[in-house]
């Protein structure tokens, strides 16, 4: 048999499920990760480097090293996917063509769509974190304003988290009075999830971080150092740490694959696209209503990669569904964290913030270059 | 309340809280001044949430209609 099973994307759902197809078609299939960097990065880690916790060259791994044997790995980047011809056109002008499309592209954050923004600090790329890092070294005191400029974004608790430990960053360097954190939030309370947001609240009273609620971050001036809100209130910084407003990929968009933000839409139980039978999506580059994380890639993979292989094989659909389900950690600060689990059926639940979470967190951050890109866990 | 011209339906039904006002956010930020939003939404907890951010942002809720399972949220963007 000759099938071509292609993928764009390295990032976590893309290589699981290349691995996973790989592993169970054997031969049957040809399959193909198309990757515009050829270097895998693990983006739960950006948090912590912003904070100084942790080494930027720690996050990286090379793709390749993170497939199976049997997988090609093309580094390249996808422009348009040509769904009459089943053909996907990379920049170098190459054409690959696709019996099975995965599209595993992730997201893509435009803080230039906040006017004024574009000056504002990130912690949603690897250079982002770096550079708030740096800013955060220089700070000797003030206000910092942390803000979300769009829904929906990566990770939802990271707002929170990096609140957290911002908090913890300033009473290290003995700055912590000289500082206001002040945590803006596009809900009336902190966090989107209710559950959590009961846990989360009292503890961000009790270390001092001001909440702001109903608060969409629409712009900024950077000379007089204010951020506007859509609900039409004010807030001044000294420094400001925005989430990026969030779309999905350029190939998408230039495809017609996706909806007006480029977010593909999908069954939100089998993955597959609701118009293309041999195209899937998982992770951020869907339209599900559900959180944009690695975790949500995770599961989805092994769905889409049970689907594809049946497609390759002629067998018929398996019956495991993706039932929304999600795993989250929060770090609430001072060596402790909590979790969020949920799934379409169940509505989330939160212990009470605890040691063993933050090291089960740091943990998994290990672990996960050896179980999770191979379909380990 | 057959009169209202609604420019754009946003169909959240099944959709977890906050689900249903994030995407009205979303439908705000990007429409004109005195168009006219409809959110269909089967969670409890827009019932509380919509009308209270609606108020915040100073925009009309010009209507809440319960139907079988869900209701309707008619909001005109005012600003």
């Amino acid at each position: 048999m000759s099938n071509d099973v292609l993928i764009l994307g390295g990032g976590v759902g893309g290589t699981i499920v290349a691995n996973l197809v790989a592993k169970e078609v054997g031969d049957h299939a040809r399959i193909t990760v198309v990757d515009t960097t050829g270097v895998h990065v693990y983006q739960p880690g950006f948090l912590y480097v912003a904070v100084g916790q942790d080494d930027p060259e720690a996050l990286k791994r090379d793709e390749r090293s993170l497939l199976r044997r049997e997988v090609k790995l093309v580094v390249d980047r996808a422009t348009f996917v040509n769904t009459t011809t089943q053909k996907v056109v990379l920049t170098s002008g190459r054409a690959m063509r696709y019996d099975e499309l995965l599209l595993a592209t992730g997201s893509r954050t435009v803080l230039d769509e906040v006017p004024g923004g574009a000056g504002a600090h990130e912690f949603y790329t690897l250079e982002g974190a770096v550079r708030l890092h740096r800013a955060l070294q220089e700070f000797q005191g003030g206000t910092i304003v942390i803000g979300v400029a769009g829904i929906p974004y990566k990770c939802p608790p990271a707002p929170v988290e990096f609140a957290f430990l911002l908090d913890d960053y300033l009473r290290a360097r003995h700055i912590r009075e000289d500082a206001q954190i002040k945590l803006l939030s596009p809900l009336n309370r902190a966090f989107t999830i209710e559950a959590t947001s009961k846990v989360v609240q009292p503890i961000l009273a009790e270390r001092g971080i001001e909440l702001t609620g109903f608060f969409n971050v629409e712009s900024v001036d950077p000379f007089a150092r204010t951020v506007a809100s859509l609900e039409g209130e004010t807030v001044e910084y000294d420094l400001l740490v925005l989430v990026p407003p969030h779309r999905g990929q350029k190939v998408i968009e230039d495809s017609a694959l996706g909806d007006e933000r480029g977010w593909v839409p999908v069954d939100k139980n089998t993955l597959k696209h609701t118009r293309f039978a041999n195209i899937w999506a998982i992770g951020d580059a869907t339209n599900i209503p559900i959180s944009k994380s690695g975790s949500v890639a995770h599961y989805e993979a092994s769905v889409a990669a049970a689907e594809i292989a049946a497609t390759v094989k002629g067998e018929p659909e398996p019956s495991h569904l993706y039932d929304g389900k999600v795993t989250c950690f929060l770090e609430t600060g001072q060596g402790q964290a909590t979790t969020i689990q949920f799934d379409y059926d169940h509505p989330p639940v939160s212990p009470s913030p605890a040691r063993r979470w933050h090291w089960a967190k740091a943990l998994f951050n290990r672990a996960y270059w050896h179980t999770v890109p191979q379909g380990r866990l | 309340m057959g009169t209202i011209q609604i420019d754009r339906t946003i169909d959240a039904r099944g959709m977890a809280c906050p689900g249903p006002l994030m995407n009205l956010i979303g439908a705000i930020r990007q429409g004109q001044v005195g168009q006219v939003f409809e959110v269909l939404s089967s969670d409890e907890g827009s019932r509380t949430d919509i009308p209270a951010w609606v108020a915040k942002a100073k925009h009309e809720l010009v209507e809440v209609r319960q139907d079988d399972g869900y209701a309707h949220f008619i909001v005109r963007k005012a600003r």
